[in-house]
């Protein structure tokens, strides 16, 4: 935690225009207390209106991300399992797809792109949860039904790209990249609210994840409804990756590696691995933006881009040298 | 005789796949239960069903003169424990970690220093403290199955349910479990029900067998009643030879009856 405050300081200062870390923590102090400090107008204003809606951003987005990949995968017993692989991001891309290309929209106004990506994201996780009711459905049937839904979903988008016209398919190629960019302090505010509901309904179930993730039937004799957990859980995550991904797009990697690099460092407690999969997201989101903010700077390349790209080579050596503790060992 | 736990018109279906048919049960206290039949006679599922972890059709378990169908899954689970043939291996846990899950329908949120001892008690009896920090993933078969008896006495329950524990160990390993499972039962005051497939272990160690047959109870009584020639050739179709050793039947088998044409 204090850590995070002190690289989110740190990291505001990075960018195309100069400014000191005091500058920075004298600025946020200033909204609260004002008169202390004589602050430069431009500074107040980059400091407000750029750098700390998108720190907050980063850092909430990645909490949640990181939250959302540790629950799915201990309910589904999959280490496979996150946001991504279950459908729900690409779900989102072909709603804001949909939106671009035939002005198909659930919700009118200046939020249609996030209103579709929300509904269909939702969609997406309404057919994964159909699924695990069915009887006979395994965990795994789940995750090969994300999977496939992943395929579908892209080729769709595929598909709209060759009918797009070059505007349309800027729209979708960008959201597709996600990037944290078009975030203001209404979205965050939003993402707020959703997060602040949704995580601690989340981390309530920790105990329960813990049995679970030794079997259902095993879970059941020492006294939890895994059925009923299981439904639980993912209709609450599913929920708040909807929220995130309608503003934010299709960032596929944090959800699958934060709580892996949780359990290496912190074992298989839900009740610390939780949190911890959600600060490290948080984290990793937080460096992600500001390499993607500041290395062709001045221009800002897309967030998720740059998460794969640093993330995937980090995120195999771990595994390979962290072999010995994990789970294909 | 005290009655700790009864089955009354029992009946289970997947389904239009009869699986239990009426069975009913009565079981003493301080007992070794064996539940024995042939692949698909029912025995794991009569155990699944007594601890609601599937849900019967029909009929009614009774434990300590309390109906389970009336309870919640966190009460069960203070009054009945369940130690599944394997445990799944996707996320590592440690030792301590899996066996501190069974003390979980008694404590909230935090375990407390009450808890943690309980867990080290029950390493204790099993003999397998030094193995608290390994993983879980790691150990044998055999090391496996005693964290997961020590998971289920964390649980402290009065009866505890156990399916086919021995199947996939050696014969050492068969008897070591055998040998803890009926101490326990004698020095802590338990009942254990036990499906099982080997009819020679279940003669040496238990009080009572249950022979089903096809979703139903076929005989049940001493080791010495149930596993005579008659009852193996009408429940396994095999001609077998009982002999007493040391006061224990034991079955030898010979062949397998020809089956009657028609009949698969």
């Amino acid at each position: 935690m204090a850590t995070l405050i002190l690289a989110s300081g740190a990291i505001i200062t990075i960018g195309p225009m100069p400014i000191t870390i005091i500058e920075v923590y004298c600025t946020i102090l200033d909204k609260f207390v004002p008169g202390i400090f004589s602050i430069e107008s431009m500074i107040n204003t980059v400091v407000w209106q750029i750098r700390l809606p998108r720190v907050a951003g980063a850092i909430s987005v990645g909490l949640g991300l990181g939250i959302c990949g540790c629950v799915m995968q201990a309910v589904l017993k999959n280490p496979l399992a996150s946001p991504f692989t279950l459908g729900i991001s690409s779900g989102a891309n072909f709603g804001v797809s949909l939106a671009a290309v035939f002005g198909i929209t659930i919700l009118g106004g200046p939020y249609f792109l996030i209103g579709n990506a929300f509904v269909f994201a939702l969609l997406c996780s309404g057919v994964i949860i159909g699924l695990s009711g069915l009887k006979g459905a395994t965990s795994e049937t789940m995750v090969l039904a994300g999977i496939a839904l992943n395929y579908l979903f892209q080729a769709m988008n595929q598909l709209f790209s060759y009918i797009a016209s070059d505007e349309q398919r800027d729209v979708m190629r960008i959201w597709g990249m996600g990037s944290i960019g078009g975030l203001n302090w209404n979205s965050i505010m939003v993402i707020a609210v959703v997060s602040m509901i949704c995580l601690p309904l989340l981390y309530s179930k920790a105990w329960d994840l813990n049995l679970m993730t030794v079997g259902d039937e095993a879970a059941t004799s020492m006294g939890v409804n895994a059925g009923h957990v299981r439904i639980f859980v993912l209709v609450v995550s599913s929920l708040l990756v909807a929220a995130l991904v309608a503003f934010v797009g299709v960032i596929g990697f944090i959800g699958l590696v934060a709580p892996h690099v949780a359990r290496l460092i912190l074992g298989s407690d839900h009740r610390y691995i939780i949190p911890a999969a959600g600060g490290l997201g948080a984290i990793l989101f937080l460096f992600a933006d500001v390499i993607a903010m500041n290395l062709f700077s001045p221009s800002t390349i897309p967030t998720g881009t740059v998460m794969s790209v640093i993330g995937v080579p980090f995120f195999l050596y771990l595994i390979l040298r962290g072999r010995r503790k994990e789970y294909w060992s | 005789m005290i009655v700790k736990l009864s089955v009354k018109g029992l009946h289970f279906s997947y389904g239009s796949a009869e699986i239990l048919r009426d069975v009913n049960l009565d079981i003493r206290d301080g007992q070794v239960v064996s539940i024995v039949g042939p692949n698909g006679s029912g025995k794991s599922t009569l155990i699944k069903c007594i601890d609601r972890i599937l849900n019967p059709s029909k009929g009614e378990v009774i434990v300590d003169r309390q109906k389970v169908s009336g309870m919640k899954q966190m009460e069960l689970a203070r009054m009945i424990a369940y130690v599944p043939q394997n445990s799944l291996r996707v996320f590592p846990n440690t030792v301590f970690d899996v066996v501190l899950m069974g003390r979980r329908p008694h404590l909230g949120w935090r375990e407390e220093a009450r808890d943690e001892q309980k867990v080290w008690e029950v390493l204790g009896l099993l003999g397998i403290e030094d193995l608290a920090l390994s993983l879980f993933t790691e150990l044998s078969g055999g090391q496996q199955q005693k964290v997961l008896i020590a998971r289920a006495l964390a649980q402290e329950t009065g009866v505890i349910l156990l399916d086919e524990p021995t199947s996939n160990l050696d014969v050492w390993h068969q008897i070591d479990v055998m040998e803890i499972l009926r101490t326990l039962v004698r020095s802590q005051d338990l009942t254990a029900i036990i499906a099982i497939h080997d009819l020679n272990t279940a003669a040496r160690y238990s009080d009572t067998i249950i022979m089903m047959k096809g979703g139903k109870i076929f005989a049940a009584g001493r080791p010495e009643d149930v596993l005579t020639s008659e009852n193996l050739a009408a429940v396994y179709g095999i001609h077998a030879r009982v002999r007493n050793y040391d006061d224990i039947p034991h079955v030898i088998p010979l062949k397998q009856i020809p089956r009657k044409r028609g009949r698969v």
